[in-house]
């Protein structure tokens, strides 16, 4: 039987264990005089029977969906002559994917070694063997769980306690789940980190002022080198979201103290929405507004004044990165200023205190920790922003800090080194993965230090 | 709603007439046309209030209150939770101006001048008439600059050392300077409730206003942190005019040298503090001091 039929076979059987539990219970109950006399409720007998009938049965199927498939393929290999073998380790690995497609009818059979073939049989009788093996373990498995647990309900089996610690253990495994992926996601990147950093010095990396990573295929081919210095990508990048927070800093936090403290509710009420709808616009929607109308426009009016702007300016990207950014600063700050309470507002308004007066030197100070760490994740969303510097701000990696040239930035050259066919082990494709790693760590220091500074806000007012 | 009065004054014929609140008025023996009695006018007045009435939207919070609050005294406002003390306190500010929807009609002058006069500057009447809350609320700033506050935007002290010595003589009469005199730069939340509260009085004197008004200032504080606050009023009551919100009648009785009692939005009785707790004029009065209702 099929994993998933197995699994619906199994969900069907814990159903049934719970209302075979919850009835031994109310049965249980009934004869020693009422649900009281029990020590759980029957509902919680139920839970518990049906805990005891799939728990088991589950974690058998997942050991056997991870393992199953190795076994029986070193079965296979093994069952065959040595000299079939490669000799290499990935020998091994090949000749078993090769069975594997046999087996599976990718391969048509007519052209193959008799030899493949009768392994292939082999490894699809082995399959079905231990497809059935499974249904048969697993259902009995369960349907053991389910009597033992059945027999074990008296009205002092505390079934309560155990269904709750459960709970536990499910929501901490969810949670589990997160924190796996992120470490899974950090180390497949510090990996090809390190292999990248084999071929090129971690300090060349660093601190090195040429980017152009462009290796040969042929040792002959002109410029074979590549050099891989990142210092440009991060000016770029330092460069871009510097304009993007020069627009949204002000823009956010005016529109938000606006918002909070002068806007009529009814304003409020279509304003503040309206200033959101901004954040659901998809990035690459602004990149091409960027690319294509901010763009042009600062070109011509540089030109009208005499200024060479590149088409593809740091200016562009940054502006319209900006606006993208503004929701997001204007909705934190806003939340941080309509939590600053009203008595601190009432404080000063008592001593004579004009509403700005009150505004500048009362509430925003006291919001001040919630705006900064508004900040900070803005910024982290400036750094890690790709469309719309991939659309806008080019690809030359000129190490300026003349927002009217072009430049590019980590997450562009990050996009451009790996798409196409790439070779997945030239320092060329690898450094996509360095520079992640880089650009990882700096966006994790901003966002701990603005949770940080959340934390210190939080304790201060509750 | 053929219902007699079971006490007071009120004549039960108006027996017609429903409360905005919806409480039936003629039951506890209050009218339509009733007049506040006792001496709600003084020789000395300081600030006065003639026929005001206070909404918040369509409900009215205040019914044609008039009193007079006499210069360098302190009255008390006493009476039942929702009576509209505080509503009526915060009038005297124009605090209720931050309320959506609060709407004021009749007058109120501090030295004969309107307050609510299109001429008058509010920010101007605040610094006059200081006010201090139920909860203690400084400022998350320095005790320094909590108190500093109001001089630097009324822009009182010239010199730094000028800002020094108004800090310390605001702390001094609050009674606060000799806990605080080591650490003024230290956060005045990070004080005691008492403490707090003593800070907000120091911040509200620092400007050196005419009038404070107290909403129920010790309604949050233990009893040694009251019984101090309450020697401070005393103190300041020979500098400043103070009007005081409270609930706790004994607190009226040892503070006031007048007391006004409210009831259901109207001002029932106003009478020399010894009278009002002794020898009430109205039977409303009485009863609530008397602990039959409140």
């Amino acid at each position: 039987m099929h994993a998933n039929n197995l699994l619906l076979l199994l969900l069907a059987f814990v159903a049934a264990a719970f209302y075979v539990g919850r009835g031994r219970a109310n049965h249980i109950a009934k004869l020693a005089g009422g649900s009281r006399q029990l020590h759980s409720l029957p509902d919680y007998h139920g839970h518990y029977t049906a805990l005891c009938c799939g728990l088991p049965a589950v974690l058998l199927l997942i050991l056997w969906i991870i393992f199953s498939g190795h076994v029986i393929s070193a079965m296979v290999l093994d069952s065959l002559p040595a000299g079939q073998f490669l000799g290499d380790p990935g020998g091994r690995e090949l000749l078993a994917n090769k069975i594997a497609n046999i087996a599976q009818g990718v391969l048509p059979k007519a052209n193959q070694p008799a030899i493949l073939v009768a392994a292939a049989e082999e490894l699809n009788r082995l399959t079905q063997i231990s497809r059935w093996s499974v249904t048969a373990l697993a259902s009995c498995v369960s349907l053991v769980g389910l009597i033992w647990a059945r027999s074990r309900i008296t009205p002092e089996l505390r079934s309560r306690p155990r269904v709750e610690a459960s709970i536990r253990y499910a929501l901490f495994f969810c949670a589990c789940v997160a924190v796996f992926t992120t470490f899974g996601i950090i180390f497949s990147v510090l990996f090809e980190s390190l292999q990248f950093f084999q071929s090129v010095p971690v300090v060349d990396f660093i601190f090195g002022l040429e980017w152009s990573p462009q290796t040969a295929i042929r040792d002959d081919q002109v410029g074979s080198s590549g050099s891989f210095g990142a210092v440009p990508l991060f000016v770029g990048t330092l460069l871009v979201s510097a304009v993007a927070m020069v627009v949204a800093v002000p823009i956010g936090l005016m529109s938000a103290i606006f918002l909070a403290e002068y806007a009529h509710k009814s304003v409020r009420a279509y304003a503040k929405p309206a200033l959101e709808v901004l954040a659901g616009i998809p990035t690459v929607v602004y990149g091409f507004f960027a690319a294509l109308t901010v763009a042009p426009f600062l070109r011509d009016l540089g030109q009208g004044y005499g200024f060479s702007v590149s088409s593809e300016s740091a200016l562009a990207a940054g502006l319209v990165m900006g606006v993208m950014i503004i929701p997001f600063i204007s909705s934190l700050s806003d939340d941080v200023i309509t939590a600053v309470p009203q008595s601190l507002r009432d404080g000063s308004l008592a001593m004579g205190a004009t509403h700005s007066e009150t505004v500048i030197r009362v509430v925003i100070p006291a919001a001040l920790p919630g705006i900064v760490a508004g900040i900070m994740l803005a910024i982290s969303r400036a750094i890690g922003e790709t469309m719309i510097v991939v659309m806008a701000s080019g690809l030359a990696a000129n190490m300026t800090f003349n927002p009217l040239d072009s430049v590019t930035t980590v997450t562009v050259q990050i996009v451009t080194l790996l798409t196409g066919d790439q070779e997945f082990d030239s320092p060329k494709t690898l450094a996509a993965f360095a520079l992640g790693l880089v650009l990882f760590l700096i966006t994790l220091i901003l966002n701990i230090i603005a949770l940080k500074v959340v934390k210190r806000f939080r304790e201060q007012y509750e | 709603m053929n219902t007699s009065a079971t006490f007071g004054v009120g004549t039960p014929s108006e027996s017609d007439f429903r409360d905005t609140r919806g409480g039936d008025m003629s039951e506890i023996g209050l009218t339509k046309g009733h007049v506040t009695v006792g001496s709600v006018e003084i020789q000395a007045a300081k600030m006065t209030a003639r026929g005001v009435n206070i909404f918040y939207g369509d409900k009215q919070a205040i019914h044609d209150v008039t009193v007079d609050i006499g210069k360098n005294q302190v009255i008390a406002m006493i009476g039942p939770s929702g009576c509209g003390k505080s509503t009526f306190l915060r009038s005297l500010n124009r605090m209720n101006d931050t309320i959506d929807g609060c709407k004021i009609e009749g007058d109120i002058r501090i030295d004969g001048e309107d307050l609510y006069s299109p001429k008058l500057d509010v920010v101007e009447l605040r610094a006059r008439v200081g006010m201090v809350f139920q909860k203690p609320n400084p400022f998350p700033k320095s005790i320094y600059d909590n108190v500093a506050y109001g001089p630097k935007i009324h822009g009182l002290a010239e010199t730094r050392v000028d800002l020094d010595e108004m800090v310390e003589k605001s702390l001094r009469r609050a009674g606060l300077w000799d806990e605080v005199k080591d650490r003024l730069f230290q956060a005045g939340t990070g004080l005691s409730g008492g403490q707090q509260q003593r800070l907000c009085i120091a911040r509200a004197i620092a400007v050196s206003p005419e009038v404070i008004l107290m909403d129920e200032p010790c309604s949050a504080l233990d009893p040694i942190a009251t019984a101090r606050i309450e020697e401070l009023i005393e103190e300041l009551s020979h500098n400043f005019t103070i009007a005081i919100v409270t609930h706790n009648m004994q607190q009226a009785a040892r503070v006031s040298q007048r007391t006004a009692y409210f009831h259901l939005g109207r001002l029932i009785e106003v009478n020399p503090t010894e009278q009002v707790f002794t020898n009430p004029e109205h039977s409303l009065t009485e009863s609530y001091i008397t602990g039959r209702f409140g």
